[in-house]
């Protein structure tokens, strides 16, 4: 591969990458809170693709409004997942509130797919696909956006956990659920919040992954979602710069192994690296060692 | 005997049957490897897959008695549950799981692109051997075999790996070794499953063993009752009927049972039979029962109530 080629396929990479790294972010703000992989976290990210695609095919609005209400859908869409299938389950055993979040899922994919179809539904061409040349790399006005988007939207988190108080109890939560609790942090309010941000999020995924692509489909949470938790777990899963690094990792990876030709196993490859991170270091690149008391 | 049977119940009734006690065959593997001890893994459809294929190409290319390929299944998904099983001596957890989770998905993508398992096609003619009454005495074999291991030396030492690994390893109990057994006996029990289930259906699709399988499974465990083999007997039978029973709505049917899964989830947190002792429960309502019969003064044990 010639250099030329090498930074091309750097610049796809980080393209989907970073619409992995939208997504991860809600895996691992949730774990990071409530130590549950939330496994219906695809499919909301499914949902805010579709509610996109309906809001400019049907009602025909701008694409920065419909990434808007999308995000607004999806933050509803969580919230009330939240409440009514994972808060009841706050203390019981850690594999009940799991098992109920692919029960959630299910429910959202059959939903989806009794209420559209099961095949891909076309995302219309929103933006103009002007592709600029810069030296050596061409780069679409939506690869473009999908940077640009993707990284307001991290820095608007990082602002967010890092500035706002309801950020502070986020953090004080995600240090230590009972003692935040009792320094009368709203540990529930907390949750509930974690659970929009983290919806928002994938939604925006959604939308500029439908742009990108031009196609949705029901079953488009599966992969995805499978390959952002990836990209959670392989940044450190609880650590918020870990997701970004993560996702961005294994878009990258996974458009190399295509440009290799390894097509035909482009799903294996995130979870090869997985493995393989995991191995060599257990709790993922900027994940904190865990400290056990004997 | 098959025979007999066609003549008293309605084929679909028999077919179903047949898939619970295949899936119940897998679920206890799974209930060994995460109910017993306590290792969490997300990827159980895998071992379920690997020896399907392993049964169906044993059959079909050497020609092996079905018995012997069904059993070979088994073998090579133990291999691979040993493989499995060498990283839980470094991850732990929520990590183990999500590491069981990536091999799953290796497999169902090599699966995929093999050239002898007829890649994304499929494999199709494999010979239908797979009767009622096999699958029902091998799912009471395994269960047991289960009962036995529990109760064995060997199982105890899994529980106590369950309750608390570094307790356990303080009392000289290697951890690894009792790990790797647990995930090769578990995986035995999945691919025996799953050369059973290749001799049903007589057709083999490497998506019919995707994560979405693996989760099945471990729904089947947990709601049963995460640790108790009635519990995952129970499990089995009630989330294998429930698509079934569920026929009647047509589309709606995955959906309903999506929300059932939550509905019984929140209601029965530890599981339908999570924390029932079934046998001092049993003695009771037998207990009860005969005292009506008897209406006498006194408990049964000589003393007055």
């Amino acid at each position: 591969m010639t250099t030329d080629i090498v930074l091309q396929q750097l610049l796809n990479g980080l393209t989907l990458g970073s619409t992995y790294a939208l997504i991860a972010l809600g895996y691992t703000m949730v774990y990071g809170i409530i130590q549950l992989i939330n496994f219906a976290h695809g499919d909301v990210y499914m949902i805010g693709a579709f509610v996109g695609l309906t809001m400019v095919v049907v009602f025909g609005i701008n694409i920065w409004a419909a990434l808007f209400v999308a995000m607004i859908a999806c933050v509803l869409v969580a919230m009330t997942i939240e409440r009514v299938a994972y808060r009841p389950l706050r203390r019981s055993t850690r594999l009940a509130p799991l098992i109920s979040s692919i029960g959630v899922s299910i429910f959202l994919q059959t939903l989806m797919t009794s209420m559209k179809g099961p095949q891909p539904v076309g995302f219309p061409q929103v933006v103009s696909n002007t592709i600029y040349t810069i030296g050596p790399v061409k780069i679409a006005l939506v690869q473009i956006i999908i940077l640009l988007v993707a990284a307001a939207l991290m820095i608007a988190l990082q602002l967010i956990v890092k500035r706002s108080k309801i950020g502070k109890a986020m953090r004080a939560t995600s240090e230590d659920y009972d003692t935040a609790s009792l320094m009368g942090v709203n540990v529930n309010r907390v949750i509930s919040f974690t659970f929009a941000i983290g919806a928002a999020l994938a939604a925006a995924g959604g939308v500029l992954i439908g742009m990108y692509f031009n196609s949705v489909f029901p079953l488009m949470g599966v992969m995805a979602g499978l390959k952002a938790f990836c990209a959670a777990v392989v940044g450190g899963i609880g650590s918020i710069p870990g997701a970004v690094i993560g996702g961005l990792f294994i878009g990258v990876a996974e458009v190399f192994g295509v440009a290799m030709g390894l097509g035909s196993y482009k799903d294996a490859i995130a979870f090869a690296l997985l493995i393989l991170v995991l191995l060599i270091k257990p709790t993922g690149i900027l994940g904190q060692p865990i400290q056990r008391k004997v | 005997m098959e025979e007999l049977l066609r003549q008293y119940m309605n084929l679909y009734y028999i077919q179903v049957l047949t898939l619970i006690c295949i899936m119940m065959i897998a679920a206890l593997g799974l209930h060994l490897i995460t109910g017993v001890t306590g290792q969490l893994s997300f990827g159980h459809a895998a071992f379920v897959g690997i020896g399907a294929y392993a049964a169906a190409l044993s059959n079909i290319h050497w020609g092996l008695p079905f018995l012997i390929c069904v059993l070979l299944g088994g073998l090579a998904a133990a291999l691979a549950g040993v493989l499995v099983g060498f990283p839980s001596m470094r991850l732990t957890g929520d990590y183990l799981g999500i590491a069981t989770l990536g091999f799953a998905e290796i497999v169902r993508v090599i699966l995929m692109n093999m050239d002898i398992t007829g890649g994304a096609r499929g494999l199709a003619g494999i010979p239908r051997e797979t009767t009622l009454v096999l699958a029902f005495v091998l799912a009471a074999v395994a269960i047991w075999t289960m009962y036995r291991i529990q109760d064995s030396r060997f199982g105890r030492a899994l529980v106590a790996i369950r309750e608390d690994d570094i307790a356990a390893e303080c009392n000289g109990i290697n951890g690894l070794w009792y790990k790797v057994s647990a995930f090769a006996i578990g995986s035995f029990f999945a691919g025996v499953a799953g050369g059973l289930y290749a001799h049903f259906l007589q057709y083999l699709n490497p998506s019919g063993f995707g994560f979405a399988k693996s989760f099945e499974i471990l729904t089947f465990v947990v709601l049963g009752g995460l640790g108790s083999i009635p519990g995952t007997v129970l499990g089995t039978t009630i989330l294998t009927l429930l698509p079934e029973v569920l026929r009647f709505s047509a589309e709606y049917r995955m959906m309903m049972y999506g929300l059932l899964m939550v509905i019984m989830m929140i209601f029965r947190p530890r599981g339908l039979l999570g924390g029932v002792d079934l046998l001092p429960l049993l003695k009771r309502m037998l207990y009860s029962l005969r005292k009506k019969q008897t209406p006498l003064n006194g408990d049964g044990n000589g003393r007055s109530v």
